[in-house]
């Protein structure tokens, strides 16, 4: 999700002219040679590619960061491939960076220094569904919701859905720790892994926790979900089976004072409900999809509140009930349940279209991701419109307002002069905004290199180096995907890799 | 960034110092799982009580010292609870540093789910924060994960925050005599299912309705305060291990096996569980770069746990 895709053709084509004027992207770099020969003698030519096409499109991810610079890609098809172009990496003192479909938003997936990039996407093969033990075996490359047609005959699903659901991998949503609407309920991607096998940066394949209920020894598998790439490469996945709820009821909830909404969401979880789904989307986000998509959200609505309470149904019922008393006693403009399934799945379309929609307000934008304490929405949200206006910029907001998880978008044109200067600046002081209000620098996109110096702002240097001492006991070289999540001064070893393989590389 | 450290983190700090072999007692319910603290180790108290409830943000802060059973009456005032186990005198650091979920673990989640942000003392003395105070966070590296079940051997936790949950309307235990698991594992409301190789036992959780609908899917059973009386011994097996467990390992009435979940509660002792040697090495290696001294909690290993 690049924008639209007139602003993507005009990056490629941005970015072909500045490489043809420095020459720096030759179709076949002669200092990697050897490198890509062993490559290929190590997996074959068919999974290998240094030519320039290749490289360009491993060099990003969904995110606006543009300085990513691969080495040779390769694709493996199993996990001795893997661990033998590690082991070629190593040889050749080259970092490796994995990566998924590349939707990430952080720039988790842009490689630095010209690593050798695996590419995951070949390896895509349900492996086994396990109803015994509750989980399905699946290699890295299966995209999110392939997984769960697939387990759709079986009456379960995988429960994270991030929006980019049609187009992640497993073993991206594993590396990010991703979330989504229904994540409220049923938690995010650490709650639903329950083993995988890696490879680590040594080139060794180990299985990180097991089946068992309560693996032996220190929570590996806790501690490398999450990790970006940076603890080694996940080559199979066990993930949880979670039953399909007997019933569903999705409402939509409108408002005419965004504050009303926000006190709906206090007052549901207080009340003791946890709903599957608590999606706010505002005016100008709403009146953004109705353009687009028609869900039948009200223009006139401040903003909308889409609930989806899940279960028993004799519990559906009365939780949603319950939700539109509460919404009611908040100045509910209107209440609207789904009547049947398709009803509830053009509420759904109008909350999952919203990123398409912004197409049609400006040709590009920058989407953000961070955590409040979920009681102080009112506050944030105003504090978000005031800090836009004052950078003259437009924001629509749509989020995940039952866990407090933010994603305001920021909408603007970068061929207007400054623009971009802006929308980093008004980000900025969203973060820091965010982090004064007791949250969290991000919810589900990860930190990445878009937030890494950042972290300082959340964590102290002795906790900084409490998480540099989990990543390095992983991967004690710094050799995985270098460069992220921890700010320099915390990643000394991350900086001697990436300056040993290409001095006039992203630090130069 | 400076973390705001209140006064009783800060002398816990204080008190565990920089150097030594220390370890942290809590109720002294699971206090030789993993092994035994080493001759010499000075023991210190972790500091008690509850922080903060916000039952709104359905989180608590709560210092580790704290029995569970203690702050659970605290958040009954507001209709919650957490996923940590009530063992007799056991505390909120106690149940996290075991890592072991509480026999409703099928309603409640596991006990690592519950953790969200910690506040612990570090090898060298220093405070350290893991985590954030939101339900929902990927900034940086997963610590918390890493101490839940850790035995305090990487962190002694001082303070944490923790997801709570809401209590069900209705709970209630009932036993099905000569019953099929299968059939109490599939009610959406079976908070835990525990079969004896015999009879089946379940906890139903959650609105009235729907437990009432449960009972007459279930037929014939017969309520009861709690769940059976368990065997001492804890077995960490899969899902279906647990289910075959009669077949294997001997007599009905002799193990408790929680369907679903994989925990058998036996009269013996689980055997060693092989590890990997990849695994164990990974182990060594997360304890030397945060324990270089191997000073916290010497003796005890999270790998010899049963």
């Amino acid at each position: 999700m690049a924008g639209t895709l007139a602003a993507a053709t005009r990056r490629v084509l941005g970015s072909r002219r500045r490489g043809d004027r420095s020459g720096s992207v030759p179709s076949n770099d002669p200092a990697d040679a050897a490198l890509v020969a062993d490559l290929v003698e190590a997996i074959g030519a068919d999974r290998v590619r240094a030519d320039a096409a290749a490289r360009y499109l491993a060099s990003r991810d969904a995110s606006i960061y543009r300085e990513g610079n691969a080495g040779p890609v390769c694709y493996p098809g199993s996990t001795d491939d893997v661990a033998a172009c590690v082991r070629v990496a190593n040889r050749h003192g080259r970092a490796v960076s994995p990566r998924g479909a590349g939707t990430g938003l952080a720039g988790g997936a842009a490689p630095l220094g010209r690593p050798v990039v695996l590419s995951m996407t070949r390896m895509d093969e349900l492996v086994e569904i396990d109803f015994d033990n509750g989980v399905a075996w699946v290699q890295p490359g299966v995209v999110n919701l392939d997984l769960t047609r697939a387990l759709a005959p079986h009456g379960v699903h995988y429960a994270p859905d991030p929006s980019s659901q049609a187009a992640c991998t497993i073993g991206g949503n594993v590396a990010n720790n991703s979330g989504g609407p229904h994540c409220l309920a049923y938690g995010v991607t650490s709650a639903h892994v329950v083993a995988i096998e890696v490879v680590l940066s040594d080139a060794s394949v180990v299985t990180l926790g097991d089946l068992s209920a309560e693996p032996a020894g220190y929570d590996l598998r806790g501690a490398f979900v999450g990790s970006e790439g940076m603890c080694g490469i996940a080559t199979k996945v066990a993930v949880r089976l979670t039953r399909n709820p007997p019933a569903v009821r999705t409402m939509l909830l409108c408002f005419s004072d965004v504050s009303d909404a926000a006190a709906t969401v206090s007052a549901i979880i207080a009340a003791g409900i946890v709903p599957a789904a608590i999606e706010m989307l505002d005016q100008r986000c709403v009146i953004a999809v109705e353009d687009f998509a028609q869900a039948g959200y009200p223009r006139d609505a401040a903003a909308v509140l889409l609930v989806e309470v899940d279960g028993a149904s004799g519990g559906v019922e009365i939780a949603a009930a319950r939700v539109a008393e509460i919404a009611e006693r908040n100045q509910a403009m209107s209440v609207r349940t789904a009547a049947d399934d398709d009803e509830r799945a053009r509420l759904w379309k109008g909350r999952k279209s919203a990123f398409g929609a912004v197409a049609n307000v400006m040709p590009d934008y920058y989407l953000h991701d961070t955590v409040v304490p979920r009681t102080r929405l009112v506050e944030v949200l105003e504090s978000i419109y005031e800090i836009v206006d004052r950078h003259d910029l437009i924001v629509l907001n749509v989020f995940h307002a039952g866990d407090g998880n933010l994603h305001p978008i920021l909408a603007y044109d970068s061929r207007e002069p400054g623009a971009d200067e802006r929308v980093h600046a008004a980000g900025r002081e969203i973060i820091e905004m965010s982090l004064d209000m007791g949250g969290a620098l991000t919810g589900e996109h990860g930190v990445g290199v878009e937030k890494r110096d950042h972290m300082h702002r959340m964590f102290s240097a002795v906790d900084l180096d409490q998480q540099s001492r989990l990543r390095a006991s992983f991967d004690p070289y710094c050799r995985m995907n270098p460069g992220k999540v921890l700010p320099s001064a915390h990643s000394c070893s991350d900086i001697g890799s990436l300056r040993a393989s290409d001095a006039a590389g992203v630090w130069g | 960034m400076t973390a705001d450290f209140d006064e009783a983190l800060i002398a816990f700090a204080a008190e565990v110092g920089p150097d030594g072999p220390v370890c942290v007692r809590g109720g002294g319910t699971r206090w030789r799982l993993g092994g035994e603290a080493a001759p010499g180790t000075r023991q210190v108290q972790a500091p008690a009580g509850v922080v903060a409830f916000e039952p709104a943000e359905m989180t608590v802060r709560v210092r580790a010292g704290t029995p569970v059973a203690e702050l659970h009456r605290e958040l009954a005032a507001g209709g919650q609870r957490t996923a940590l186990p009530e063992r007799d005198g056991g505390t909120v650091g106690g149940a996290l540093m075991a890592g072991e979920s509480s026999i409703a673990r099928l309603g409640l989640g596991p006990v690592r789910e519950a953790l969200l942000q910690a506040r612990y003392v570090c090898a060298d003395g220093q405070l350290a924060t893991a985590g954030a105070a939101t339900v929902k966070n990927v900034s940086g590296f997963d610590v918390c994960r890493l101490l839940v079940g850790s035995l305090g051997t990487l962190g002694l936790v001082g303070e944490v925050l923790l997801r709570t949950v809401p209590v069900g309307e209705t709970e209630r235990w009932v036993r099905l005599a000569g019953a099929d698991a299968g059939t109490a594992r599939s009610c959406h409301t079976a908070a835990s299912v525990l079969w004896d190789g015999a009879d089946v036992w379940a906890l139903l959780s959650g609105y009235e309705v729907d437990v009432e609908e449960d009972l007459s899917r279930l037929g014939p059973c017969e309520e009861v305060d709690g769940p059976p009386e368990l065997p001492p011994h804890r077995w960490s097996c899969t899902p279906a291990e647990a289910a075959a467990f009669a077949a294997r390992n001997g007599a009905a009435g002799r193990f408790v096996a929680e369907i679903g979940v994989g925990i058998v509660h036996a009269a013996e002792p689980q055997p060693p569980r092989t590890v990997e040697p990849g695994a164990a090495e990974l182990n060594r290696r997360f304890k030397a770069r945060f324990d270089p001294a191997g000073r916290l909690n010497p003796g005890r290993d999270p790998l010899q746990k049963p």
